[in-house]
């Protein structure tokens, strides 16, 4: 979707400002949102392209103006409601100070954090899916506006590139997203002169994209 | 977290900012369901809190400026030589390691939302997450690079890495002039978060 979270070549954001020694987290609050969106999610409840849609799949005004833990907690109100955990209602009742039944057991117990959070594997498909393009050759990033979820962000639309690498077979966020399957399919580096995306305002160089076979098609 | 009960008739959310409520009632909602377990949040915390950080990824720069087989290894297969170090799992399942030198220099960014090499970095720096640096590395690196202390060459070429699928990025600074003979646990005290994501560079303090 062409929501405020697609932010490339955007201006008027002004300064990046890092903060000294900073922690980690900046209230418990944020640790809390992040374990708890981290524990719901485990045993494949929700895939992160999901996660990502959930929280991106927001009013721009309210986008800009959430903190990143913010989004991530809105994100999960979303997330739980539309796997079918809880309903929106008891969302609601919980703010209110309602008690809930138990109905299920915790897929992550504190004795396994350490072994679900090291042994992710990879996020590969392990299956031949032929690749469209090969590495040096020059291919062009769709134009598109898609309602839904892409990794495809607006400042590469539409621009030639040139396949710098095949990072092997992924899922298609593009549909993952949207439970219509993972589509198994080639993601690429894809190096695009700066001149390419920004012409003169460019300050020289590449910029590298991860894109998919179905971000792509030949540019000549 | 402890509470004094100022407000009788509202004895929680008195003290409690409106975003605060939100997360301990949805805490609340997903443990008494039984969905979560909130001993495990905890553990969840302390590990990204004081287990995962950046001193690991220094501990991948540090031997890889000191051991040539194993950067040759991390520059060809970083999941496989990062994880010989022990660092592995979430949000780093696959990895990239990219090479700074005299005539290149890489910087990465996620200018959709926050992608981040946890096990070797950890948590990502509100900085690397906010609006400026997701609208501005790839448009204005050099700008950006000026603003972290960062003065490159007009003959350096910059190359951005935008995160925008499952690989996640590990920037392996230059080693700086000075540091000949040094064991891996001194490099490793000189390598910044910062040199790893590509913003800065390293020096010798």
């Amino acid at each position: 979707m062409n929501g405020a979270h697609d932010m490339g070549g955007s201006h008027g954001f002004g300064p990046v400002v890092a903060e000294e020694n900073e922690p980690v987290f900046h209230a418990r609050w944020e640790a809390r949102a992040l374990a708890l969106t981290l524990a719901a999610g485990v045993g494949g409840r929700w895939n992160i392209d999901m996660s990502r849609f959930a929280r991106e799949d927001t009013a721009p005004a309210d986008y800009m103006s959430r903190s990143y833990y913010e989004t991530w907690l809105y994100g999960l109100e979303k997330l739980i409601v539309q796997q079918g955990m809880v309903r929106s209602q008891e969302v609601a009742d919980a703010l209110d100070g309602g008690s809930f039944e138990p109905v299920a057991e915790p897929r992550l117990t504190a004795e396994r954090v350490e072994v679900a959070m090291t042994a992710g594997p990879t996020n590969r498909i392990d299956i031949d899916v032929s690749p469209t393009y090969t590495v040096g050759q020059t291919v062009r990033a769709r134009a598109s506006a898609p309602r839904g979820h892409t990794r495809l962000p607006r400042y590469a639309r539409g621009h030639v590139g040139v396949i710098d690498r095949d990072h092997g077979v992924f899922p298609f966020p593009d549909t993952n997203a949207h439970g219509a399957g993972p589509k198994p399919q080639h993601v690429y580096s894809v190096r695009f002169d700066a001149a390419e995306l920004w012409g003169a305002d460019g300050q020289g160089g590449s910029v590298y994209v991860d894109l998919w076979d179905d971000h792509l098609e030949p540019a000549s | 977290m402890g509470h004094d009960h100022h407000d009788h008739d509202h004895p929680e959310s008195s003290e409690l900012s409106e975003i605060e409520l939100r997360v301990r009632s949805l805490e609340s909602l997903l443990t008494e369901k039984g969905y979560v377990d909130a001993a495990a949040l905890d553990e969840l915390i302390e590990m990204y809190e004081h287990k995962v950080g950046p001193r690991n990824g220094a501990q991948v720069v540090a031997r890889s400026w000191n051991d040539p087989e194993f950067r040759e290894w991390l520059l060809a297969d970083a999941t496989a030589a990062i994880a010989s170090l022990g660092f592995t799992g979430r949000q780093g399942e696959d990895m990239i390691a990219l090479e700074n030198t005299d005539d290149v220099h890489n910087m990465v960014v996620c200018t959709l939302c926050s992608c981040y090499p946890w096990p070797v970095l950890g948590l990502p720096p509100v900085w690397y997450k906010s609006a400026p640096y997701r609208s501005r590395a790839v448009v204005e690196p050099r700008t950006v690079l000026a603003e972290f202390g960062t003065h490159l060459g007009d003959d350096v070429e910059i190359r951005v890495w935008d995160s925008t699928a499952e690989l996640r990025y590990l920037v392996v600074p230059e080693r700086p002039a000075g540091t000949d003979g040094w064991s891996e646990e001194q490099l490793a005290a000189i390598v910044t978060r910062n040199s790893m994501i590509g913003t800065e560079v390293v020096s010798v303090p």
